[in-house]
């Protein structure tokens, strides 16, 4: 394992540097807050800003993605015959990615990369994608990571890991594309490994004492998925819901999307779009039957999902990282610790 | 890497309307590319998307039976954009197809045992892949005794009528035909609904006979009990379930009941299975 340091004074030389080979996400403000997007040449990445108000994940799945198109004019021979738009190969890198949202692309990889189908779209993107993480100096109020498996210094899903040192970031390279993006920056200063690590080990047990998360999962898994979905709670934790969506969008682990067709002139492209199982349009059969046609079956299913099915189906844990936006993004208040912990401590009177 | 979301290019071959009401149509596609026929080598039960480019992809169970070659069929019942596109396109014209998608019945569990088919309304599209590909010559010394038991509306809602009247000619199947009701003062079958005609006519399970399920949910849901009633466990009643589906492939996240997919673990479970899952279908 490398540790490298990089002078503040180098980090933006180094950064554009980079440019020639990558293209470069980081954390930006705009109108809408603090989000991770693309840099503009003459950008850099805002490595001190709090949590971004979205995650990281519209960079491997973005919110509205072509991914196939035919031309509709029968002039022409391959008419009505779908193709696939090219995948970005491009080679990109995410700067400043907090740790909890590394893990969160392990978590969702289960999904867009199995031993059945592979999502060409995500699995190109992630391969050409470079994770540079920022750990947590100062955890957020509703930051819970310590509690669900990863934590603010985790290095799952992390290509490399900087630690803001004042002057200088010190940084653990933990991949052979960390290696390559920092070469590609001109990053080649060498620290010494054994104090580096006792230097991140400080900062990772200062950061993690400011946790104060009371959230427990560990009895989660002998439950069984009817007693869970039978509990009593559901009434009480969907009561205040409004089915906005918004825990789902700022969700650095929800893939959920909706594939619609449209046309311009001779022109058909398929689209894929996020998509939210807070909507009862989600589950709406043709028939007009709907099996979540009521909000607390959905409320219930987004928990359920996060916290017991995903557990069950993959045996990989939650599939929450700790992040906390849905909590502070809730208009309601509606609380996921509290849910996680309700449904911990359920005791069926069975 | 082989992109699961590319259908394969067909032509339609054939139209033909399936009910006296038209509402639903048996389309025939052929392959444009013949050996995308190879590639989408199905098992009976299983379904797969219909893609018309510019309107959109709906899933629906493969009606044609993997013994039938050159071609592929599939029922459509219109009721929504893409099945109303699709009734009324013509013959010729070019679309796609993805697949074939999710499991199937399980055919190698049910060799040398007695298959009682229920069926009822359109739902029995992929009931007609089955008892086809059982009556095949070389498949039929696999099973023993075949039943069915297939309502409709009405006569004239009964699907793929002239097979259902030349298998009721075999004697190597037991075919029970049922409407829910008939002004036809010549109609010879049975008159009611499908879990009565079930309760009434389908032979009594022992351990070597299977039933298989596949119709509305309310059909579904009071033909359990005419099971129970007869003797079949919770592992002898399999079963072929709906839910919204739309990547087909177990990405897209609709269609779960439960921790499974509908549309990749399923649509085929046993009943054993759907009893530890929330009754979300």
């Amino acid at each position: 394992m490398n540790f490298i340091t990089i002078d503040k004074k180098d980090w933006a030389p180094g950064v554009d540097q980079s440019r020639n080979t990558y293209r470069v996400y980081g954390p930006v403000e705009d109108e809408n807050g603090c989000q991770i997007k693309p840099l503009a040449p003459d950008m850099q990445p805002k490595m001190d800003a709090p949590v971004t108000v979205m995650s990281a994940k519209s960079v491997l799945f973005p919110q509205t993605e072509k991914i196939l198109t035919a031309t509709l004019d029968e002039s022409k021979e391959d008419h009505h015959v779908m193709k696939p738009v090219e995948t970005d190969d491009m080679p990109r890198v995410v700067l400043g990615i907090r740790p909890y949202d590394a893990k969160a692309v392990h978590l969702v990889k289960l999904n867009f990369d199995n031993p059945d189908y592979k999502d060409p779209y995500w699995c190109a993107a992630y391969d050409a994608t470079t994770f540079v993480g920022l750990g947590v100096t100062r955890p957020g109020p509703c930051d819970f990571s310590t509690a669900v498996g990863s934590g603010p210094f985790s290095e799952e899903g992390l290509d490399v890991l900087m630690a803001d040192m004042d002057d200088k970031y010190l940084a653990k390279i933990l991949t052979e594309k960390g290696e390559k993006w920092a070469a590609a920056c001109g990053f080649d200063t060498a620290a010494d490994p054994k104090e580096s690590q006792v230097l991140f080990d400080v900062l990772r047990k200062e950061a993690e004492k400011q946790i104060q998360a009371d959230v427990a999962t560990d009895k989660l898994a002998q439950k069984t998925i009817l007693d869970l979905y039978d509990a009593p709670f559901w009434d009480e934790v969907a009561f205040s819901c409004i089915n906005c969506g918004t825990c789902t969008y700022v969700c650095p682990t929800c893939w959920c999307f909706d594939i619609q067709d449209e046309t311009r002139h001779n022109t058909a492209v398929r689209f894929r779009n996020w998509d939210t199982c807070m909507s009862s349009l989600f589950t709406h059969h043709a028939s007009g039957h709907n099996p979540r046609g009521t909000k607390v079956q959905r409320v219930r299913q987004r928990f359920m999902h996060k916290l017991k099915y995903f557990l069950d189906k993959y045996d990989q844990g939650i599939m929450c990282v700790g992040c906390g936006r849905c909590v502070a993004s809730c208009p309601v208040n509606i609380d996921i610790r509290e849910v996680c912990n309700r449904m911990n401590d359920y005791e069926t009177t069975k | 890497m082989e992109n699961p979301y590319l259908p394969y290019p067909v032509r339609i071959d054939d139209i033909e309307v399936a009910t006296e009401d038209k509402s639903l149509k048996t389309f025939t596609f052929v392959f444009v590319n013949p050996e995308d026929e190879e590639k989408f080598a199905y098992k009976a039960g299983q379904f797969a998307e219909l893609s018309i480019p510019g309107v959109g992809e709906i899933p629906i169970g493969i009606a044609s039976s993997p013994v039938e070659k050159g071609f592929v069929k599939f029922t459509v019942f219109r009721t929504g954009v893409v099945t109303t596109h699709l009734h009324n396109m013509k013959k010729g014209d070019l679309m796609g197809i993805r697949g074939p998608l999710g499991n199937w019945y399980p055919w190698d569990k049910l060799e040398n045992k007695n298959v009682v088919i229920i069926g009822g309304g359109f739902a029995f599209t992929t009931l007609r892949s089955s008892i086809v590909y059982m009556l095949d010559p070389a498949n039929r010394k696999k099973f023993k005794n075949i039943d069915v038991v297939y309502g409709a509306r009405s006569p004239g809602m009964l699907l793929y009528r002239e097979e259902l009247f030349d298998w009721e000619k075999r004697d190597d199947i037991n075919m029970h035909i049922t409407v829910d009701g008939t002004d036809d003062p010549d109609w010879k079958y049975h008159t009611g609904f499908v879990p009565q005609v079930v309760e009434d006519n389908a032979p009594v399970a022992d351990e070597d006979t299977y039933a298989i399920v596949c119709g509305p949910p309310i059909m579904i849901k009071f033909t359990q009990p005419a099971l129970t009633k007869l003797g079949y466990q919770p592992h002898q009643i399999i079963m072929s379930l709906e839910n919204r589906m739309k990547c087909g492939i177990g990405m897209c996240g609709r269609c779960n009941i439960g921790k499974e997919l509908v549309c990749k673990d399923g649509p085929v479970f046993t009943l054993e299975e759907i009893n530890q899952t929330p009754k979300e279908y």
